[in-house]
């Protein structure tokens, strides 16, 4: 029986009780070496071909990135950024962008639909798309403009990190498809000290700045950069500090169930005092004033 | 008895009522996981998220010929000001000497007027969060801001209606006024003499 169902769900959308997660995972992570990548799409071409989705043919705009944007059956893209930090020297930066995985996830925080979206002990976070209702808090809770809404389902689609070859000891198709090795995959432990150390090499051949990008604001992320210049993530279109929007914390936070009991209590206030300082009866009052 | 509504005016209210009713069952399933078994009554959850912005674009609708119409009636005035630091004496029903009652009392006024807050910044806030229509039009920071508000909104909107519920329960004779359309003359007297003066010439 208990094959069939996971029993590693750290946390669970729209849910005020825990998930089943006796099983306890090790967490694992996917790390993306930007000095390594040479923006060749194979990860795209793997993503599309493991998940099994194909996007609109688009149209050239005179970039590279393509498609132009994340979509709904687009769940990992290279963007492609011509960057002058010094005049004439040009560095052409590539980044696959996707969802974080964030340890911290807004999307599922906003979610309001019992199990649109899950988190497991590994720290995979995943849109059960079957429970999405459609509404796009998501969306509003992402710090990283990830989720995409189907036009023609309505559904919220994003990258699995895919949770289904890594549940049975795979790694995800776009590190196993990568041809330069510049995505690995393994325990997060493993991964933050993988890329401290590629950090540190890039130092020593003259990028001063480069870092691993594991932003603490979102409690770290499943899916993290080593950055040519990570004290200018901006760069790359990546946020600096991402947090889940304060907007989105009080929204989701206390103050729904604050809300929630002080109605409760209003209509429970309402019923006392009827019980006990009791209607306004007017004509009783004004019979016995006539009588009086 | 002393006609109070108007067929229309009761009609009008009811259907206000009703999709306020609606709207708000349907907005809590949105609202907090322990409100998600609303949606069974919407056809589950894809179809209340669906209904939700239709249902309360149409409440709006009928607020607002309300609202035009008893707009005037609810203009605060100095003798509502010292109606409302008499709250306590209203609440515990010692309503000897109460300064004079119009067509509507204080706190009907001043809920008349939350409502009317309410109603426009739901719509608005709704409008900037409607999927699959209008939401991509904004700016996310601005979808952020609307669902804060858009919750803070409806929840002073559902306050004041449980708050209005009840009013009607607690003043005996006065849900009859928005059913049948009459009062007593004394209800009228005793609760708002001086609309009773105005409709009855005594």
């Amino acid at each position: 029986m208990a094959s069939l169902q996971s029993l590693d769900i750290k946390a669970r959308s729209g849910q005020t009780t825990p998930a089943p997660g006796v099983r306890d995972t090790a967490q694992v992570a996917k790390l993306i070496d930007e000095s390594k990548c040479i923006g060749c799409k194979a990860c795209q071409v793997a993503c599309m071909n493991w998940n099994d989705l194909r996007d609109a043919v688009g149209e050239n705009v005179g970039v590279y990135d393509n498609p132009q944007d994340l979509s709904p059956s687009t769940w990992t893209l290279m963007r492609f950024f011509e960057v002058e930090q010094e005049p004439n020297r040009l560095e052409w930066l590539i980044r696959k962008d996707g969802c974080m995985h964030c340890e911290d996830p807004g999307c599922l925080k906003a979610c309001p639909s019992p199990g649109a979206i899950v988190k497991y002990s590994n720290g995979i976070v995943d849109f059960v798309s079957e429970n999405c209702i459609g509404c796009g808090y998501c969306v509003t809770g992402c710090p990283f403009d990830v989720p995409r809404i189907s036009k023609t389902d309505n559904k919220a689609y994003k990258c699995t990190l895919c949770s289904d070859r890594v549940s049975v000891g795979l790694e995800p198709a776009c590190v196993k498809t990568c041809p330069t090795g510049a995505i690995s995959f393994g325990t997060k432990e493993d991964m933050v000290v993988y890329g401290e150390k590629r950090s540190a090499e890039l130092k020593e051949r003259g990028f001063q700045n480069a870092g691993l990008y594991n932003p603490a604001g979102v409690g770290g992320t499943h899916v993290m950069y080593v950055l040519k210049h990570a004290d200018k993530p901006e760069l790359e279109n990546l946020p600096k500090d991402p947090q889940v929007s304060p907007m989105v914390s009080l929204w989701k936070g206390v103050t729904k169930p604050f809300a929630s009991a002080l109605m409760g209590l209003a209509v429970l206030g309402g019923f006392i005092h009827y019980v006990t300082v009791g209607p306004k009866e007017v004509e009783e009052d004004e019979k016995k004033r006539e009588e009086a | 008895m002393i006609q109070r509504y108007t067929s229309r005016e009761r009609a009008s209210h009811w259907l206000v009522a009703l999709f306020f009713f609606l709207a708000a069952l349907s907005g809590l399933v949105l609202f907090h996981p322990s409100f998600f078994f609303f949606s069974q009554l919407f056809g589950g959850g894809p179809w209340t998220r669906i209904l939700h912005p239709f249902l309360g674009v149409v409440m709006f609708l009928f607020f607002c010929g309300m609202a035009l119409r008893y707009w005037d009636d609810n203009a605060i005035t100095d003798n509502d000001r010292r109606w409302l630091q008499r709250l306590s004496d209203v609440i515990a029903n010692r309503e000897r000497n109460m300064p004079e009652v119009g067509k509507y009392n204080a706190g009907q006024k001043m809920l008349f007027w939350t409502l009317v807050v309410c109603m426009l910044l739901l719509l608005l806030t709704g409008v900037v969060m409607w999927r699959p229509y209008f939401a991509g039009g904004f700016p996310i920071w601005l979808n952020r801001v609307a669902v804060v508000v858009h919750a803070l909104a409806a929840f002073v909107l559902i306050m004041g209606i449980i708050v209005h519920i009840y009013a009607a329960i607690w003043t005996k004779g006065s849900i009859r006024a928005m059913t049948r359309g009459t009062v007593s003359d004394a209800w009228a007297k005793h609760h708002h003499p001086g609309w009773y003066r105005q409709v009855s010439g005594k």
